[in-house]
């Protein structure tokens, strides 16, 4: 057991120092220093909380706990869902670890800042050209609150209260989405989707428009991995009703895939965090949420934006916060939102990874996904009873697999797979009761050629 | 062997914006091949893509080699200040020292591998330490139950007022329950945060000692009263002594008590808001748990709440039946999710590390010196010329202490702008300026716990040899900062609509006038 004296985090521990300090304020006791506080109030028992330890032990403990994980070193997984594993550059995790940037604060004095300042700048402008917008800022907490943000802020742009979004999209982003309009007088409508191919039905999206509709949401790839290709008609549909797009993406389809901007979006959001960040256990993410160049729709923008500027002798170029008179900390109960702290340092990862891979890269990227995703698909579209895709969609990295004619459960499945170390799909029978005993399958450019095979060969062993 | 001169100086490279950089052609990472077999299977890729969703235009990215990447963000980050580098007196934002062992853990792959929906007979171990972390912030924070998920603090602020949003729906008095009441020295976020989740803010003034007026406050009451956000102790570093009162007259209007955690940091096992009457308490890990703040995030904010308000919180709550953990998505009164997943976890990972490695008696003792460092500083700073301390200067401060420059902006001219400026030419950051509102020219210092004496006294030399400076020379203020990468920014440029550039796409669009220090 350590004592609490002199600890290596807290230098003024140490006997005499903390002595001599008390000595300059005139006290014999740091109690003293707490005598307004009501005396009912101070602890009589200790806490029931652990003993410290030696940095040896504290590592040993933390890391025989982590042990007993499993991870996709141990088994191949075939999870995504909003989180998905993609191979992280080292370069990627040496430059989001140093020390400069990783135990600084939001950088309120600029001029000592302008490492993070540019660096997330740069983010802003890569996020922008990815997605073809002009605007984009130095992120959100993850792509779920991006969404109820970017939700509120169509209302406030368009004063009117209605969002609409397509009824496959993930539940998670859906709940979130619900917490963050409600408040808000927000009304969220669900609009039904084909049922061959999964395309929003424009059908039930012409009935669900109103006077009051604020925005349409749609999202590409799709929760369940098809592409949505509909895009030019429900843009052309939501402006002509005077609403917004709001437009949720994976940025890693990017490079082969047309960019919302491209299409009429007027905001965009998504979810970063596949672009040089682990998954750890789901988060931190990185929320992206981009807009066009129009005085309106930034004006309402939650969340930090960099941007450039110039000394004020006008001799150099420089960044710092911009329009922060959006915020908080000006602003208060008129902010556009509270949101100050965000994940700048994912933001930075992002950078970094994104000129890594550069346009080329990100071209590979996005082709080598799909290339995986769809090898993955036809070899177990030939398993006898099982369905793969169930929609007849182009679809990206992931894709459902339907079981109901192996007359087994997902769960099930799974279960025997785990048995034979593969982690199987997400099960989304309770999320789409209407699709049956169904699982989202994620592949993406890690996932191996002979780990597919494994599982096609493995599923096929378990159904027969 | 020390210098007596400050010889500070920020590196300053002339380092292009990263568009500027590279070469069509170079490559910073190349990914493997993919297999001949496995594209001969799957046929052309534009042939299963929709030609109307094909990207036709090139992406404008950079193209640079590793080499250049790397050497650009390193540069980068030679033009930033952490607390590795140096004193950071932040106010109100607890920049402590970040254990090093923290990100080591954080980084191993048995974390960084784990998707959120694997089995959960693969996910015992980071089950285990999310439902000990509960637990022991619970009892820190004298909470019946612990919600990990919010992202930072502010997302921890949201989850607090939605959850009294639907304690009062639950009760049938939503309708009329329309005021969160909040004190003029509160953070921004405070009114912020009750207006998302869609209640009106009625501000209550300090009185003379920098405290909620009892009297103010019992005015302000009243049967629409949902509750009161208060920061104990405050933003003034004094501590809410009639919190008793306070708490008596929101409980008894049928109100609850929202305890905002920012300056947790003095209290750590010395008092616990839930014992003082606070219904739902949120904490910021990169305050008070030491978790790096990575220039602006990821934090976390987790939320505590008294056992009435446990049914609300978000889904899914961590089980453990003793043998098994699990998460368990079954609560019908929950409000639902306010982010994907279940927090921010490497970073919720450092701080069960950082109480580990600090235990109970640590905890404590870092609570107190952070005590003693803020009133030492006090006792220091009071006696130089210009500064004063309002509210009550005789009064002890917990962790960090609020001064005032106005007699120095009087006397020389020089604001609490420039002092902290100036101060950055020393190789320092500077303190909050400008908040809380009710302090004019105010200088927030909070020095924590984990800085020595030696810098301190250091802080405070420094500080005096500004308002010297400002006293006989003060354009060297009044033009600072000079030794840092750059000299003081436009920020009026930045955010006129004229001149705002807010991505490259946009700088070229607007074809700003080059400036002098081309190209950046």
């Amino acid at each position: 057991m350590l004592k609490r004296r002199d600890h290596p985090y807290i230098p003024n521990s140490q006997t005499e120092t903390k002595k001599q300090m008390m000595q300059e304020i005139g006290i014999k006791s740091i109690n003293e220093l707490y005598v307004d506080v009501p005396e009912k109030y101070l602890l009589k028992k200790p806490l029931n909380l652990p003993e410290g330890l030696s940095e040896y032990e504290v590592k040993k403990h933390v890391e025989t706990l982590l042990s007993k994980n499993k991870t996709s070193k141990d088994l191949p997984t075939f999870l995504g869902a909003g989180c998905w594993p993609h191979y992280i550059p080292a370069a990627v995790q040496n430059i989001a670890e140093r020390s400069e940037f990783l135990t600084s604060y939001t950088p309120y004095q600029p001029e000592i800042s302008q490492g993070i300042l540019q660096a997330l700048f740069e983010y802003q402008s890569m996020m922008c050209e990815l997605t073809s917008m002009e605007v984009a800022n130095c992120s959100m907490y993850d792509w779920a609150s991006a969404v109820g943000e970017a939700a509120r802020m169509a209302a406030r742009i368009t004063g009117r209260k209605e969002i609409l979004i397509p009824k496959i999209i993930h539940p998670e982003r859906a709940a979130t989405l619900n917490a963050y309009a409600e408040p808000a007088g927000i009304i969220v409508k669900e609009v039904s989707y084909r049922r061959d191919d999964g395309q929003i039905s424009l059908q039930d999206l012409k009935e669900k428009w109103s006077s009051n509709t604020a925005a349409v949401y749609i999202e590409n790839p799709s929760y369940l991995g098809f592409i949505e290709s509909q895009v030019d008609e429900i843009s052309k549909e939501a402006h002509a009703h005077n609403a917004l797009l709001i437009v949720g993406v994976d940025p890693t389809s990017l490079g082969i895939l047309k960019p919302p901007g491209e299409y009429g979006a007027d905001i965009v959001v998504g979810e970063a965090q596949p672009l040089g960040n682990a998954m750890n256990f789901g988060g931190p993410l990185l929320g992206i949420m981009a807009c066009r160049d129009d005085m309106s729709l930034i004006r309402q923008m939650p969340g930090r934006i960099i941007g450039f500027t110039t000394t004020q002798d006008g001799d150099r170029c420089g960044f710092c916060m911009t329009l922060q008179t959006r915020e908080q900390h000006i602003r208060r109960e008129k902010a556009t939102s509270n949101i100050c702290s965000n994940e700048a340092l994912c933001a930075v990862a992002s950078a970094v990874y994104m000129a890594l891979l550069g346009p080329e890269g990100l071209r590979e990227l996005g082709e080598t996904i799909m290339y995986k995703a769809n090898y993955a698909i036809q070899l177990l579209s030939k398993i006898v009873g099982v369905k793969v895709p169930l929609f007849k969609s182009a679809h990206f990295k992931e894709f459902t697999v339907n079981f109901d004619n192996a007359r087994l459960s997902v769960k099930q499945v799974n279960e025997r797979l785990l048995q034979h170390h593969i982690h199987g799909g997400k099960d989304i029978s309770r999320e789409f009761p209407e699709l049956d005993q169904t699982a989202l399958y994620c592949v993406t450019e890690i996932h191996s050629k002979d780990e597919i095979q494994h599982l096609a060969e493995t599923l096929e062993e378990i159904i027969a | 062997m020390r210098n007596e001169k400050n010889t500070f100086r920020q590196a300053a490279w002339s380092e292009p914006a990263i568009f500027d950089l590279g070469k069509s052609g170079r490559r910073g990472h190349v990914l493997p091949v993919v297999d001949e077999g496995v594209r001969k299977t799957v046929g052309n890729i534009d042939r299963l893509l929709p030609e109307s969703m094909r990207r036709l235009s090139r992406l404008k990215l950079p193209e640079l080699s590793e080499v250049e990447v790397v050497r650009h963000f390193l540069r980068l980050s030679q033009m930033n200040y952490g607390v590795d580098s140096g004193f950071y007196p932040l106010g109100s934002c607890t920049m402590k020292y970040n254990p090093k062992i923290n990100d080591l853990l954080a980084g191993l792959p048995d974390l960084n591998l784990l998707n959120p929906y694997q089995d959960e007979s693969t996910v015992q171990g980071i089950l285990e330490i999310l439902y000990r972390l509960e637990r022991w912030l619970a009892e820190i924070t004298g909470t019946y139950e612990v919600c990990l998920h919010p992202a930072a603090g502010a997302h921890g602020e949201l989850l607090g007022t939605l959850l009294m949003r639907a304690f009062h729906k639950a009760n049938g008095e939503l309708q009329r329950r329309t005021d969160v009441i909040i004190p003029d020295s509160a953070h921004g976020t405070n009114p912020a945060s009750a207006s998302m989740a869609g209640f009106s803010v009625i501000v209550v003034p300090s009185d003379d000692e920098g405290c909620v007026g009892l009297g103010a406050l019992k005015a302000a009451v009243s049967k629409r009263t949902a509750g009161l956000m208060l920061t104990n102790p405050n933003t003034l570093g004094i501590f809410e002594k009639n919190i008793d009162e306070i708490a008596g007259i929101v409980h008894e209007a049928g109100g609850l008590l929202y305890y905002d955690g920012a300056n947790l940091n003095p209290l750590l096992c010395k008092v616990r808001p839930g014992d003082m009457g606070f219904d739902i308490v949120h904490m910021n890990i990169h305050k008070t748990f030491s978790t790096p703040h990575g220039g602006g995030g990821p934090g976390a904010g987790p939320v505590g709440v008294c056992e009435e308000l446990g049914k609300f919180l978000p889904i899914p709550r961590i089980m453990f039946d003793g043998k098994r953990y699990s998460l368990n998505y079954d609560k019908p009164d929950s409000i639902g999710k306010i982010r994907s997943f279940y927090g921010n976890i490497a970073v919720l990972l450092r701080a069960y590390a950082y109480i580990l490695a600090l235990g109970r008696e640590g905890l404590e003792e870092a609570a107190e010196i952070s005590v003693l460092n803020a009133n030492y500083l006090v006792k220091k700073l009071k006696s130089i010329r210009g500064l004063t301390l309002p509210y009550n200067d005789a009064k002890p401060r917990k962790h960090e202490c609020v001064f005032s420059a106005k007699p120095l902006k009087n006397d020389t001219g020089v604001s609490a702008l420039n002092v902290a400026k100036r101060m950055l030419d020393y190789g320092m950051h500077a303190p909050t300026i400008y908040f809380p509102q009710i302090v004019e020219e105010a200088l927030m210092i909070e020095p924590t716990e984990t800085f020595e004496k030696e810098e301190l006294d250091r802080f405070v030399e420094i500080i005096e040899e500004i308002c010297q400076e400002a006293y006989g020379n003060p354009e060297a203020v009044l033009k600072a900062p000079h030794n840092t990468a750059i000299s003081r920014l436009d920020e009026v440029k930045a955010s006129h609509p004229k001149t705002m550039t807010l991505s490259w796409r946009m700088y070229q669009a607007r074809n700003i006038q080059q400036s002098k220090n081309q190209p950046k």
